[in-house]
């Protein structure tokens, strides 16, 4: 399902990384005085590359404005004479920012930038819309190693195998629909999601096609209409007329065959790809652990197995890269994706009605159950948050 | 800034914080090491990192709690002493805010449950000192991982913080190996009469009392134990407590509970060494074999005890004397002007709380009570759901906690106006010495 918080943070994003924090012991989150040694923290590795900002009253020169994808450090040291403030924009969309530097401080603020043009503004006196400096990112993939090359490759490829899988379970799904087949229908209805569910982050990072596709009735906005697998879901278990969606289901075969045909020129990076990892156990905690996903069809399991499924994916990419900087991570993540896959199990159910999915309708689910379901997934969604981080080189 | 951007924590104006974080930083690595905890296992992975020792939260700076001179007595970054032969938050002047969790062990192996108690203490030590947790903390850590420490405490100081952490019966079952050291006096309560108990908020594995004088620092407390024992225990319930029930310093006034009279007069004073080595520690000899582990240690019994405050307030001044054995002004024994005037309990009203609950009555039993009201919204009919917290220390239950509580359900007149909802009963362990860890003298046998 599509969150407004998501919608606005698209990319994984950074915070600052205090300045001098290793090289004088100083633990909180102060300006250093420009004339100490600017020294990174340390905390930043990998592909990690420094580009200075000097930010002045009057000029926002940024040393270098063609990057590569992939993590930067933007080293922004206040030249002018007024407290200022530095942005980075996609559009109108902050990616990140950093206020409050004085006059002779320095920052350090590391992001996570995709390909795509973005904007740097420095805002002397923190007025105004700044003075602006484009900047373009491009590729990334020219400056990864080879095994992060392969990671992204092989998960680019599993996206695309989960899209176009998907394309052909919806088509069947819009036939049923077409000819009024309610039972069939439903029987079609949890298959056609688990491709969607297993890489959501994914699709989310198209921002235009979630929100069709995905949203609950729950969180339509006023004068947003209702479209989507769940729109299809209320349709089919609220005995509604099926003819009346059938057009519904028309743009979703498109918009699943749109999603495929993208998957090429999706932005991912190791750093996205661990995040990816971790919004998928979210969309498990707020989303289906509460039953609130599929309201109608109660088929909540067979997402879950679906987020889980992507998730575990997502980590068997980016193990071999993780593995030397942080074997311990790698440990702990294998032994709770184990436990969560076997907290998940006992559920399954090929022989229940075939509306189910393959799984226990969610509402036979007791509370006990649910809470033993949510503490496997909390316990594996901890370690799990320290993925993305990892991944990017800071282990 | 914008929503979900997580790149400003708003301590960009902080500008004089720096001098305040003295070189207290202590590696993850080295912290835990010198915790003799050099055989961490996997499972301290990612939540492990919590668990070390970071920077201040700068007390000298921003001034934002507004506490003039924290340094002197009683201000908000007045710090207990997390070491020492009984664990803080027992005999402890009784802060203002609890947060109280149990939790339910999940890790199935000794090992990591000793790595849970070695990351807690890690981090007790931090949090009781007013500092963030973690390599980094709450803003200075690795720019794309979260942060270590969540930061609501940030610049609110230690106010008093105590951690205090105990194990229940559960806990001595086959899982780790512990069944031989579960102490005789550690008995399961019995049901009493118009027990109400709910099981899903009762008992726990292991129990945190978080006390502070701020509560978002008892909570931040908590939530950050939480977010360490992930994988390897999770919360059964929790509660928190306002507006402390109790004192055990004689020379301030007696708070109120929730029925507006004076709670805890007769409680033991944390000055009073001798009776508090007679009703509240565990002593040589109590316990032996495996089980004298918690020596030094206490009995802690948590009863969430709802008050039917409405039926309550429309019972008359009188009644409601009648039905305490003490005066609502003064709280003076009635018959007596004062409240801490000597008093016969005989002559107070045979159904009366404070009659029954009378240690001469009780062959002379004591608990150090330490509770705090509560207040959870309503009950969805419009009604309070309120009371009061029950915390009572003691050395032994089968003296203590279950004789008085016998006869307080059987005959007391309050009881008509008391629901008792939630029940739990741990072994407190005994205090920590410096390089020791929570429960060390359980686990290390």
């Amino acid at each position: 399902m599509p969150s407004r918080a998501r919608a606005l943070v698209v990319l994984p994003l950074a915070s600052l990384a205090a300045l001098a924090l290793s090289s004088c012991g100083a633990l909180v989150d102060a300006p250093s005085s420009s004339s100490s040694v600017a020294a990174s923290d340390g905390a930043s590795g990998g592909a990690d590359a420094s580009v200075a900002i000097n930010a002045t009253d009057t000029a926002c020169e940024v040393a270098k404005t063609d990057l590569p994808g992939g993590v930067t450090t933007f080293s922004i040291t206040n030249g002018g004479s007024q407290v200022t403030e530095v942005y980075v924009y996609d559009g109108d969309r902050i990616v990140t920012e950093k206020e409050n530097i004085g006059p002779g401080t320095s920052y350090d603020l590391t992001v996570d930038l995709t390909e795509g043009k973005y904007e740097v503004a420095c805002k002397p006196g923190m007025v105004g819309d700044g003075i602006r400096q484009a900047i373009a990112v491009t590729g990334g993939s020219t400056e990864l190693t080879a095994a992060e090359q392969t990671a992204v490759d092989a998960y680019r490829a599993y996206v695309q195998q989960q899209a176009d899988a998907t394309v052909p379970l919806v088509q069947q799904l819009r036939d049923a629909i077409a000819a009024g087949d309610r039972a069939k229908a439903q029987s079609l209805y949890a298959p056609s999601r688990v491709g969607w569910e297993s890489v959501e982050p994914v699709a989310e990072s198209f921002g235009d096609l979630d929100p069709r596709m995905d949203i609950r009735e729950a969180d339509l906005e006023p004068g947003q209409q209702f479209t989507g697998w769940h729109r299809l879901e209320k349709a089919l278990w609220q005995n509604e007329d099926l003819a009346a969606v059938v057009p519904v289901a028309d743009q979703l075969l498109l918009d699943v065959k749109e999603l495929a045909q993208r998957v090429p020129n999706a932005a991912i990076t190791p750093n996205s790809i661990g995040n990816g990892a971790k919004e998928l156990l979210d969309e498990v905690a707020t989303g289906k652990i509460t039953g609130e996903e599929e309201a109608f069809s109660h088929t909540d399991l067979v997402d879950f197995k679906g987020n889980v499924d992507g998730a575990q994916k997502a980590f068997e990419v980016l193990t071999p890269i993780v593995q030397t900087a942080d074997p311990k991570l790698v440990t702990e993540l294998t032994t709770q994706f184990a436990a969560v896959q076997a907290a998940l199990a006992p559920y399954a159910d090929a022989t229940g009605p075939a509306a189910s999915g393959g799984y226990v309708s969610y509402d036979t689910v007791t509370e006990e159950q649910r809470r033993e379901l949510a503490r496997v997934v909390d316990a594996l969604s901890e370690p799990l948050s320290q993925l993305g981080a990892a991944a990017a080189g800071q282990a | 800034m914008a929503l979900g951007t997580g790149t400003d924590s708003g301590t960009g104006t902080t500008t004089t914080s720096a001098a305040a974080a003295p070189s207290t930083r202590v590696s993850r690595r080295g912290l835990l090491a010198a915790l003799g905890s050099g055989a961490v296992g996997a499972g301290l992975v990612g939540a492990g990192v919590l668990a070390a020792e970071v920077s201040g939260r700068s007390p000298s700076s921003s001034g934002s709690a507004g506490s003039g001179d924290p340094s002197t007595d009683g201000g908000s970054s007045a710090v207990v002493p997390f070491h020492g032969e009984h664990q803080a938050g027992i005999a402890t002047d009784v802060q203002a805010n609890l947060h109280f969790a149990a939790f339910d062990v999940t890790a199935t192996s000794r090992d990591d449950l000793v790595a849970l108690l070695q990351d807690w203490t890690a981090a007790a030590v931090a949090l009781t000192a007013g500092k963030e947790v973690g390599e980094g903390g709450a803003s200075s850590g690795k720019p794309l991982a979260p942060p270590s420490d969540t930061g609501e405490a940030v610049d609110l100081h230690a106010n008093r913080l105590t951690l205090t952490v105990g194990a229940g019966p559960s806990l001595f079952d086959s899982r780790f190996g512990l069944s031989a050291a579960r102490p005789a006096a550690l008995v399961d309560l019995p049901a009493f009469p118009a027990d109400a108990l709910v099981p899903e908020r009762s008992d726990g594995d292991l129990c945190v009392q978080a006390c502070a004088d701020d509560p978002q620092v008892a909570v931040h407390a908590i939530r950050t134990l939480t977010r360490i024992a992930a994988g390897r225990a999770a919360v059964r319930w929790a509660q928190l407590g306002y507006g402390r029930a109790a004192t055990v310093d004689p020379n301030a006034p007696t708070p109120r509970n929730l029925f507006g009279f004076k709670d805890g007069t007769a409680n033991p004073a944390a000055s009073d060494t001798a009776t508090l080595d007679d009703q509240v520690w565990v002593q040589r000899g109590d316990e032996s074999g495996a089980a004298a582990w918690v020596v030094g240690g206490s009995y802690l019994v948590a009863r969430r005890i709802r008050m039917h405050i409405e039926t309550w307030d429309r019972t008359s001044l009188q009644e409601q004397e009648q039905v305490i054995g003490r005066t609502k002004g003064a709280g003076a024994p009635l018959g007596h002007a004062g409240e801490h005037d000597s008093f016969d309990p005989k002559t107070l009203p045979a159904s009366s709380h404070v009659r029954l609950a009378h240690p001469t009555l009780n062959g002379g039993a004591q608990m150090l009570r330490r509770g705090y009201n509560f207040t959870d919204g309503t009950d969805g009919l419009g009604h309070l759901d309120a009371g009061l917290f029950f915390l009572a220390y003691q050395r032994d239950v089968r003296k203590a906690f279950i004789p008085i509580q016998t006869a307080l359900a059987r005959q007391d007149a309050l009881s008509e106006y008391l629901e008792h909802t939630a029940s739990g009963v741990w072994a407190v362990f005994p205090g920590v010495p410096e390089g020791g860890y929570l429960g060390q003298q359980l686990l290390s046998t």
